[in-house]
């Protein structure tokens, strides 16, 4: 870890008797990054954010926010400030005085007190709002409430947990957007807590990817989805074909694997690939839109193999297919897209057709 | 169970479960309804017909300098018991809904007991144990008997609204820098007003009323109750303690009422909170 | 209680491990020290009294001097000279809980299926009385009973019924509501009635709230003491376990009285037991 790093966590675990929460959790985040903690329900993100802020201790291990520990510190000390779920607006105070909330003990004087409440009124465009009270507002509204409210703070770090989950698509996209502009303006990091892998893709500079307490990879988006690091991964983000095969051999920068039903596969080799080694066993992942369903022989450049047309799937700008492969017990996944009007682009089940691919198609992944 | 009650009728033919119901609403409240009847009533014995209406037996019972006393008494007993029950039926309710503490059920179950066990048990055992460390009977010993029995309906009541409660805004409130205190203050304590209030005023209906501890535990000074019971013993004495009976049940009433509209109010209304 | 922790752990972020850490570390230790005083307060208050109460039982009391050698002879003597009154209180209160219960059930049902828009009335109207004087209702009570009826131990059962009468209703009530409407359409559209639908669903799903109403009568009417003393008007053939226990206590013998309370308790318990799992095994037999 360098000096750059703005918050360590160093070797965080959360223990409930048996129960690993968070298992030895240890990265860092840069200053002004948007990260993400990102997995399915259980997986430890919120345990590990609430442990960020402070409303958990962790077991074992270090945190340090800007190189101050904070491991024993209470969350009310900590330079956090946290959305909370629920919002967790307080009822019986109106919108200046839930934002003004934290600001109290600062003992400003009125004139001040006032400019900073309506400038983090302003932020999230909801002037006018002051006298509004919890029961008056949207869903919407009081999640930008509760932003203001712990920005006008100017923390170091603001947590946000799962702060979208109860917002309906349409609104949800539109804040995932402010939200991105917010935290570009102010400049301030941001942790963010999702099981949404789109949210977490589309918003985030860098995202942790969790499961049963354990980190599995921390990447920027584009790094996660086209070199997953392990299946979980591969499984949780987008879509995959998963088809286990045997190390024939391994090239400067491809492994030559052997695959039932497709022959021979060259994978470009990950960072780490020490997991692959001759005769081990492997998986292969390649994405549905990574691989292509033409007639007759496969694209230049390009293996291929003989198949034929299961299920098929019109979404309108894509197709799926399912398409059986001789020697294959599994059928490959494959998406492609409308194309325009001119080209004829869809097969119909039972058809013959050949399943295209180059070598960057491939993805080389440790056996689970 | 019985099968010959002709009355247990289900389904469509409804209209006889009804009068039962109300039938039964009339025999519950009915024999309170003797005690304001019968304290305006110009007579001595109590019986039909009614010769005449007068306030002679709620001049007298006013006049009655023991009564004061005992009222008093009970007053301050009441008050005592009463606050001293909430504040510790509050400690225990945010403990229990805020922290998830191992045998948590046992101890709920301990600090609910003397509502399950006969007060008789109770008296006694306390009798005998402040025999036992030399503490002499008095109105405060009534308090002390008071705050144990007291105490779970305190909890009760202050459990079923810190349950509905959104812990997460305590958590934003110490997010926000406040310290644990003044997160009390400003955030939860405000939000249990009603409750506490309904709290304070069942728990001091319940001393107010309650007269088999207090028989026990006595000193030299009485409780309204105590001082009833009395009363109770001369017949002739019976029209000024039936002016007393019907006050006293007049307040409790308004009371209950009040602590039950309290407690309706500050849980945010909708569903019907049956939970004593 | 917070307070504390917040400074513990304020002065102590360092890395080593300390008792301000840990202790803020530990919810369940937290959650503890909050409980404590209330827990406390149950312990000094009901465990420890109970508890020499039970020591009582087992020394004797002889004149002004109060034996401290342990015997049983108390429990001898309340188990052959006080057993009857023993059992009278036992059927009195069995009667009476039995009683309210099998009055209150029509209308704990009408509460739950009948009253669509009355209900918060209902249950407010239902529980006032419990709220109200013990002791003035009791008296009421007594006012207005002929004098022959008065001074019976089948009078101080209906002054009992009548007393814990919106007791029985409450949790029948809950039971009742509880009951998903849709098994009742299910048990309709297999054929069956509604005297059927009654005793083949609604009772038995109600079973748990009528053993709940009938044991919360049951156990604090054993030892009550205002009732028959003031119905019974001081004759013997009512005399109630209370009865017996303020005798003694007048009588400066303590630990026979804790005998006696004890003795009625154990009763009680095995009373209790016994009828629930009976209750039980007639319900599984409603099929």
């Amino acid at each position: 870890m360098s000096s750059g790093d703005y918050i360590r966590i160093e070797h965080i675990t959360k223990r409930f008797g048996s129960f690993h929460a968070v298992d030895d959790a240890h990265f860092s985040i840069k200053p002004g990054e948007f990260f993400s903690l990102l997995g399915p329900s259980g997986c430890g993100k919120t345990t590990l954010l609430r442990m960020i802020a402070g409303f958990e201790f962790p077991t074992e291990g270090e945190i340090y926010i800007d190189n101050q520990p904070v491991t024993g510190v209470p969350a009310n000390k900590r330079p956090t400030n946290m959305v909370f779920q629920s919002y967790a607006i307080f009822p019986h105070l109106d919108v200046y005085d839930n934002v003004a909330y934290g600001l109290r003990k600062l003992r400003l004087p009125k004139a001040e007190l006032d400019r900073r409440v309506k400038e983090a009124l302003g932020m999230i465009r909801m002037d006018g709002f002051e006298r509004r009270r919890a029961d008056q507002m949207s869903g919407g509204q009081r999640q930008r409430v509760a932003l203001a409210r712990a920005l006008v703070n100017r923390p170091k770090v603001l947590l946000l947990d799962e702060p979208l989950g109860a917002l309906d698509k349409k609104l949800r996209e539109q804040m995932q957007f402010e939200l991105r502009m917010l935290q570009q303006q102010v400049g301030i990091t941001f942790i963010f807590v999702t099981h949404d892998q789109e949210e977490a893709l589309s918003l985030s500079d860098r995202i942790a990817v969790m499961q049963k307490g354990k980190v599995l990879q921390i990447a920027s988006p584009r790094e996660l989805y086209e070199s997953p690091n392990c299946r979980e991964v591969a499984d949780f983000i987008g879509t995959m074909n998963f088809m286990p095969g045997i190390v024939k051999a391994i090239e400067p920068t491809v492994a030559v694997v052997e695959v039932e039903g497709l022959g021979l596969i060259n994978s470009p080799l990950p960072a780490d690939y020490s997991f692959a080694t001759a005769g081990a066993e492997v998986l292969i992942g390649a994405r549905p839109e990574k691989l292509d369903v033409v007639r007759g022989a496969p694209h230049p450049g390009e293996k291929g193999v003989k198949g034929t047309i299961g299920a098929c799937a019109y979404l309108g700008d894509r197709n799926h297919y399912q398409v059986t492969i001789e020697g294959r017990a599994a059928p490959l996944q494959v998406a492609t897209e409308q194309g325009d009007r001119s080209t004829l682009a869809s097969f119909s089940p039972g058809e013959h057709v050949t399943v295209s691919w180059g070598d960057n198609s491939m993805v080389l992944l440790p056996k689970t | 169970m019985s099968a010959a009650k002709p009355l247990k009728k289900v389904g469509e033919k409804s209209w006889g479960i009804t009068l039962f119901a109300f039938l039964y609403l009339a025999f519950l409240y009915a024999p309170m309804l003797v005690l304001p009847i019968f304290s305006f009533a110009d007579q001595k014995v109590i019986d039909f017909p009614i010769k005449g209406f007068t306030t002679q037996w709620y001049e007298q019972m006013f006049a009655k300098e023991e009564m004061h006393k005992a009222l008093w008494n009970s007053i301050q007993v009441g008050v005592i018991a009463s606050v001293t029950a909430t504040l510790f039926g509050l400690l225990a309710a945010k403990a229990i809904t805020r922290y998830a503490i191992p045998g948590k059920g046992f101890v709920m179950g301990l600090i609910s007991l003397p509502l399950f066990i006969p007060e008789i048990l109770l008296g006694l055992s306390l009798l005998i144990i402040l025999n036992v460390v030399s503490i002499p009977l008095s109105l405060l010993t009534i308090a002390a008997g008071h705050v144990l029995l007291c105490t779970p309906f305190a909890m009760a009541v202050l459990v079923a609204r810190l349950d509905g409660f959104d812990k997460s805004l305590e958590e934003a409130s110490l997010d926000l820098g406040e310290t644990g205190w003044m997160t009390f203050w400003r955030v939860t304590f405000p939000l249990i007003m009603p409750a506490v209030v309904s709290s304070l005023l069942l728990t001091f209906i319940v001393s107010f009323d309650e007269f088999l501890l207090a028989f026990f535990l006595q000193g030299t000074e009485q409780t309204l109750p105590l001082y009833i019971w009395s009363g109770l013993r001369f017949p002739s004495n019976f029209p000024p303690t039936l002016a007393l009976g019907s006050i006293i049940l007049v307040v409790s009433i308004v009371l209950v009422v009040l602590a039950e509209w309290l407690r309706q109010a500050g849980s945010g209304g909708g569903k019907v909170n049956v939970g004593v | 209680m917070r307070l504390a922790a917040d400074r513990a752990g304020q002065t102590k972020a360092a890395k080593q491990p300390s008792w301000g850490a840990a202790f803020t570390r530990s919810e369940a230790l937290r959650g503890w020290t909050l409980l404590s005083p209330t827990t406390i307060l149950m312990v000094v208050g009901l465990a420890a009294p109970l508890g020499i109460m039970l020591l009582y039982s087992f020394w004797k009391q002889e004149g002004l001097n109060l034996n401290t050698d342990l015997t049983i002879a108390n429990y001898a003597e309340v188990s052959t000279k006080y057993y009857p009154v023993l059992l009278r209180s036992l059927w009195i209160a069995a009667a009476a809980a039995f009683l309210t219960v099998l009055l209150g059930y029509p209308v704990a049902y009408y509460v739950a299926f009948h009253a669509k828009n009355s209900k918060f009335i209902w249950l407010i109207l239902l529980t006032i009385p419990f709220w109200t004087s013990y002791l003035l209702r009791v008296f009421a009570l007594r006012v207005i009973m002929p004098d022959e009826l008065r001074a019976t131990p089948g009078a101080v059962v209906i002054a009992l019924t009548h007393a814990w009468a919106a007791f029985a209703i409450l949790p029948i009530y809950v039971s009742l509501e509880k009951i998903d409407r849709t098994l009742l359409e299910a048990a309709a559209d297999l054929g069956d009635g509604a005297m059927r639908r009654f005793w083949r669903i609604t009772f038995p799903l109600s079973l748990p709230g009528v053993i709940s109403a009938m044991t919360l009568i049951f156990v604090p009417t054993i030892g009550d003491y205002v009732t028959p003393s003031l119905i019974g008007g001081g004759k013997p053939s009512t005399f109630m376990i209370a009865n017996i226990i303020q005798g003694q206590i007048k009588s400066n013998d303590w630990p026979l009285a804790a005998t006696t309370a004890i003795v009625s308790m154990i009763m009680v318990a095995f009373a209790v037991y016994f009828f629930v799992a009976a209750l039980r095994a007639a319900a599984r037999s409603l099929k």
